[in-house]
């Protein structure tokens, strides 16, 4: 099985991680339609089962998405990645912005950000223009931001607001923008490969996440930070960075790290991912909000896409970094 | 043609600017002759409602216009009289045309409406008081469902004097129908009528 699949092209060995990922998928669904088959009684113990199953439905349906996403973006080549990428930022940062109160000061700092700073920086990750690509937002955009919002003559809560802007342009756009960067990496003897990066983080990232999640629920442990989250704790955080670190070590295979240096990028990707949600979190509860997404919670009951998003915004950059520091590319 | 390629166009550019998200609370999307009335904060209220409602819904719907604003450049004429199938309504009240004629005319039609009953648009977190407009229709058209619609946010996406909007996510939630009560005096009508939009705000 190995020795066949080494003997593949770099496509189709994509072609066959996009496969594997689909069955499991498809898998997944299956069992949860058997599940939802079943009677559930009208007892406490049926409510709750019928919960867990929405539950279950909706990470489903946005693991589902999220593949889709990759693999749309893998098939439609450098081009269409970028692209892709470029519309979830410009959601996110929606999402970000309409729950993040601006002044009509704001409008043009807004404009600026939303038509002229992101899709420079995609266009940056597309030319691989990597150097000028890690510090644009940095150095330039943070700099000339302020410059727009003095201009528009409305000293009130200037920092505040720009603070929030900033913070909205280094998630959504910054953050984001790594994701395709690493698809365009070019590793010496890896050409062609950079899905299996992005796999690799998005898979370290999301299991830190949900063995964390998980054993929260386990060990029902006190929060460390009550008024923030109310689930976070150091226990469940070590496991799930553990499980996800070790995970990252037996994907070895398909980066082009040893299982040493596998386990640590893993280590690295799953801290950030883990304590960027946490700060998500910190800025939801300042703006009193459950989710993002229009006001909270929709009529479909769905959080926002920077739910979904917020801990690979957070690792990703760190991870980028990382890898072209030591590989020193 | 052309006017359905334009609406498309606007229905997809609200759509990616706004989300354009409708939320029905107190009654569903349904085919009767209804009048939407909500508040009124930006000339692009009257696309957003628009593009909430359900595409049925939306070629039986005419929203109302003002004339000065809506037919000073031949694009925004057009817009509104292809696209919108809008009811033009002058604000500059002249002695010898009521104001309400196009309104009776549509609603006698079959048509559903949608109005702004503050008449112009306001700055203030609240809206200002209604007008009798909304009033004398009820009045006239007793048969025709009131519903109250709370807009949420346009003031963000292009504020006045801007040319090029925001992306920011807008919803319009519509409420339980407010109906004219037997006897019910005009200024109290008027008021519940108010709160009842208000009161979406906060759903």
């Amino acid at each position: 099985m190995n020795q066949y699949l080494r003997s593949l092209s770099a496509t189709e060995q994509v072609g066959a991680m996009f496969l594997f990922v689909f069955g499991c998928l498809c898998v997944a669904s299956v069992v949860l339609l058997v599940r939802s088959l079943r009677e559930n009684g009208n007892d406490t113990e049926g409510d709750a089962r019928r919960q867990s199953l929405v539950h279950a439905n909706g990470l489903l349906r946005s693991s589902w998405l999220m593949v889709i996403v990759f693999w749309i973006g893998w098939l439609s080549g450098e081009l269409g990645a970028t692209v892709l990428f470029g519309l979830v930022s410009f959601f996110a940062l929606r999402e970000f912005m309409t729950l993040s109160p601006t002044r009509r000061g704001d409008h043009r700092s807004l404009v600026l950000a939303f038509f002229v700073i992101l899709p420079v920086q995609y266009t940056l990750v597309g030319t691989r223009h990597f150097d000028l690509f890690t510090v644009f937002i940095p150095v330039y955009v943070f700099l000339a931001i302020p410059v727009v919002s003095a201009l528009a003559n409305d000293p009130q809560r200037f920092l505040e607001r720009n603070a929030k802007l900033q913070w909205g342009i280094m998630v959504c756009i910054y953050g984001m923008s790594h994701v395709p960067a690493l698809l365009l990496l070019d590793f010496p003897a890896y050409v062609d490969r950079g899905a299996f990066l992005v796999l690799f983080l998005a898979l370290v990232v999301q299991t830190c996440m949900l063995v964390q999640h998980l054993a929260t629920r386990r060990l029902r442990r006190a929060p460390v930070a009550a008024a923030i989250s109310s689930s976070f704790n150091w226990a469940s955080w070590g496991i799930g960075v553990g499980v996800a670190s070790l995970l990252g070590g037996l994907l070895a295979g398909i980066t082009p790290f040893k299982p040493g240096q596998a386990l640590a990028m893993a280590l690295v990707a799953s801290i950030a991912g883990s304590f960027g949600h946490l700060v998500m979190k910190a800025i939801k509860r300042d703006r009193g909000i459950p989710n993002w997404g229009n006001q909270g919670e929709g009529v479909t009951g769905a959080g926002g896409l920077l739910d979904r998003v917020d801990a690979l915004c957070f690792a990703a950059p760190v991870f980028f970094h990382s890898v072209r520091w030591y590989f020193d590319l | 043609m052309r006017a359905k390629l334009m609406g498309f166009f606007l229905l997809g550019l609200i759509r990616l600017l706004t989300g354009a998200q409708a939320r029905w609370y107190g009654c569903p999307p349904k085919a009767e002759q209804r009048i939407y009335f909500a508040n009124h904060q930006s000339h692009a209220d009257l696309l957003l409602i628009w593009a909430a409602l359900p595409q049925v819904l939306r070629t039986l719907t005419r929203p109302i216009a003002a004339r000065d604003y809506w037919t000073r450049t031949p694009l925004r004429s057009w817009i509104t009289s292809a696209v919108f199938n809008a009811i033009y309504v002058s604000r500059d009240r002249t002695a010898d045309q009521d104001p309400l004629e196009p309104l009776v005319d549509a609603l006698s039609r079959g048509d559903s409406i949608i109005l702004f009953p503050e008449g112009t648009r306001g700055h203030a977190e609240e809206p200002q008081a209604f007008k009798a407009g909304l009033y004398n229709l009820a009045l006239k058209f007793p048969q025709v469902v009131l519903v109250p619609a709370w807009i949420n946010n346009v003031q963000r996406v292009m504020p006045k004097g801007e040319v090029v909007p925001v992306p920011v996510l807008c919803s319009v939630t519509f409420g339980a129908p407010v109906a004219l009560r037997e006897g019910e005096e005009r200024q109290d009508f008027l008021a519940r009528a108010r709160q009842a939009v208000v009161a979406l705000r906060d759903v």
